[in-house]
């Protein structure tokens, strides 16, 4: 039972309160009243939502037809059949592919690099730190400054670099467009990476590392079989979080080229958002919204048994 | 003597390969900032200046007389208000949960989860729920969303902070007559200050920063600063003395914040995973 019940118990007993006060309805449901407003507004935002998202998938409610007739599985067949969204998805999964291990990688270098005593240690820190916190919109905005052909000091750096002038469009070449996304994205959530190692590296029991430097281990050696074991459950959830945030990738990609050019770099939230708000193909779009919501849960059972979130 | 020497080398080198590691980092933010410093003339000249002659506030002025500023100020609203409702409603759900159990590791799993849904998949249906509300365009509408939103995020952490704190400083203050809204208000509250400032910051940053809801569920009235650097946005001729402008003003007051979080951010940013 509750941890106040003892001591309630011990208040009724021996100070006789319960004859000047009775219990009422608010103390007898304490604890599921305190939870209550939360949970239905959560339900409100998660589970209203994906019961209306199951029932207008099989209708035909489209911009110009407000059909609300059930029209069975044809909304799911169409989706199967849609060469857009697959590869929406699998724009998606370039980015995710290609983005989390760089982030991982460099945010782990960067990790050992300041993990020991360095001079301005503290201020070097801090100051990374301030990517993540921008808004991912803006960091957009700021990339999309950068990559100007001409404007921009992107092109004016690699023109020092290579001697002569560089008007690359980096937000128009389809050979540069995913290039310059992946830069903005990597920038902005590498420090993601770097903080979560860096604590985790400091936890790294010192003991083991002495012991091991005085067995004579090599850094790799040592790294696999002792670092890496201890870091883990930090590089698991940081990988989660980073893994899930890039699967709804939007805003960066909104910033710098809105999908284009044509749909070559159209993430599947992007393209959800088209096939809702700006071709309202309402049912469409739900059944779309569905197939998101599935494959992450998969993702998800799969992932969080793996991870130790919860204490 | 000799390994002195070398050890020296190894620091000056981590230190030089620290430094333009830092450098490559901030180069963006340096860009941004420099640029809203900048007259139009500065910024369309090529090749490009690394920085202003003189530093004109002009940008910023321009938008505070067309009134676009305005959309920072419904930012804050928008983030101080859902911040508010969601550290007290999140705090107090938390409790429940670290102290009774209440729902169990379920009721705790099915939480987080919520925090993981993308928010396009579920923005669809509360959009058209909003349009049958009248919510659309409302400070109502997107305050309430980003509560919802935040509300996984504020419980889980404040559990963890709450889980931190001992328990026998409340049962002491009931046998000491206290109700129990008393307990929470008056012991549990204060205890976890530190904790309920950390985590209050970040929902604040979550929902300042927040860009798809606000683009699907705000047109003019209550536009947020990030739906408005997009608007500067089309083809090649940007705005760009307004985007950046704007983006400065967006951007200065989570540099702020993270100040105040520097200590927390760690643990604020893995979910609680790492108690820095």
């Amino acid at each position: 039972m509750s941890i106040h019940q003892p001591a309630i118990e011990y208040l009724e007993k021996n100070l006789s309160v319960s004859s000047q006060h009775k219990y009422g309805f608010v103390d007898r449901n304490f604890k599921q009243l305190l939870v209550a407003p939360s949970i239905f507004l959560m339900l409100l935002v998660g589970v209203f939502p994906l019961l209306y998202l199951i029932m207008v998938s099989f209708q035909g409610i489209t911009m110009t037809e407000n059909n609300t007739d059930f029209v069975g599985l044809q909304n799911y067949a169409y989706l199967a059949k849609d060469k857009r969204m697959w590869q929406a998805l699998g724009h998606t999964m370039i980015f995710l592919v290609i983005a989390l291990p760089i982030e991982l990688l460099l945010g782990l270098a960067m990790a050992q690099l300041f993990l020991d005593k360095l001079p301005g240690r503290q201020v070097f820190i801090a100051l990374l730190v301030l990517p993540v916190v921008i808004s991912p919109i803006v960091a957009g905005a700021t990339w999309s400054l950068m990559f100007d052909n001409r404007f921009g000091p992107i092109n004016q750096i690699i023109g020092w670099i290579v001697g002569k002038d560089m008007a690359l469009l980096w937000t128009f070449n389809p050979s540069l467009v995913y290039p310059a996304i992946l830069v903005a994205e990597i920038w902005q959530w590498t420090p993601f990476m770097f903080l979560l190692l860096l604590a985790a590296l400091a936890n790294v029991d010192k003991s083991q590392l002495e012991a091991a430097s005085i067995d004579g281990a090599g850094y790799w050696r040592t790294f696999r079989q002792i670092v890496l074991p201890s870091i883990w459950p930090v590089m698991a959830i940081a990988l989660l979080i980073r893994a899930l945030d890039l699967f709804r990738l939007f805003d960066i990609v909104w910033a710098l080229t809105q999908g284009g050019p044509g749909t070559m770099t159209e993430t599947i939230s992007m393209f959800t958002y088209v096939q809702g708000f700006r071709q309202f193909e309402t049912s469409y779009t739900a059944a779309v919204a569905l197939l998101i919501i599935v494959l992450l849960s998969i993702v998800l059972m799969w992932a969080l048994r793996r991870v130790e979130l919860s204490r | 003597m000799k390994t002195k020497g070398r050890q020296t080398l190894r620091q000056t080198l981590r230190f030089a390969a620290a430094s333009a590691i830092t450098l490559f980092f901030l180069f963006p933010i340096y860009w941004l900032f420099m640029i809203s410093f900048k007259t139009a003339d500065e910024i369309y000249s090529y090749p490009p200046v690394w920085w202003p002659k003189t530093l004109q506030f002009n940008n910023y002025a321009v938008l505070f007389k067309d009134g676009d500023a305005i959309t920072v100020w419904n930012s804050l609203i928008i983030a101080t208000a859902s911040t508010l409702l969601a550290m007290l409603l999140g705090t107090i759900c938390a409790y429940s949960l670290a102290r009774y159990k209440t729902g169990g590791d379920h009721l705790s799993n099915w939480i987080i989860s919520q925090r993981m849904v993308p928010p396009i998949a579920v923005v669809f249906p509360i959009f058209l729920l909003y349009v049958y509300f009248g919510w659309v365009d409302t400070y109502i509408g997107i305050i309430l969303l980003y509560t919802a939103f935040n509300l996984p995020y504020v419980i889980w952490m404040m559990r963890g902070y709450i889980q931190d704190i001992p328990r026998s400083l409340e049962e002491s203050a009931l046998i000491d007559g206290c109700t129990r809204w008393q307990v929470i208000w008056k012991v549990v509250f204060p205890m976890c200050r530190a904790g309920l400032f950390a985590t209050a910051i970040f929902t604040f940053v979550f929902a300042w920063n927040e860009f798809l809801f606000a683009l699907v569920l705000t047109r003019t009235e209550v536009t947020t600063y990030t739906v408005q650097v997009t608007h500067y946005f089309g083809g090649q001729s940007n705005f760009w003395t307004k985007i950046a402008a704007m983006s400065v003003l967006g951007t200065l007051p989570v540099f702020i914040a993270v100040v105040f979080m520097q200590r927390y951010l760690v643990r604020g940013i893995s979910l609680g995973a790492v108690k820095g």
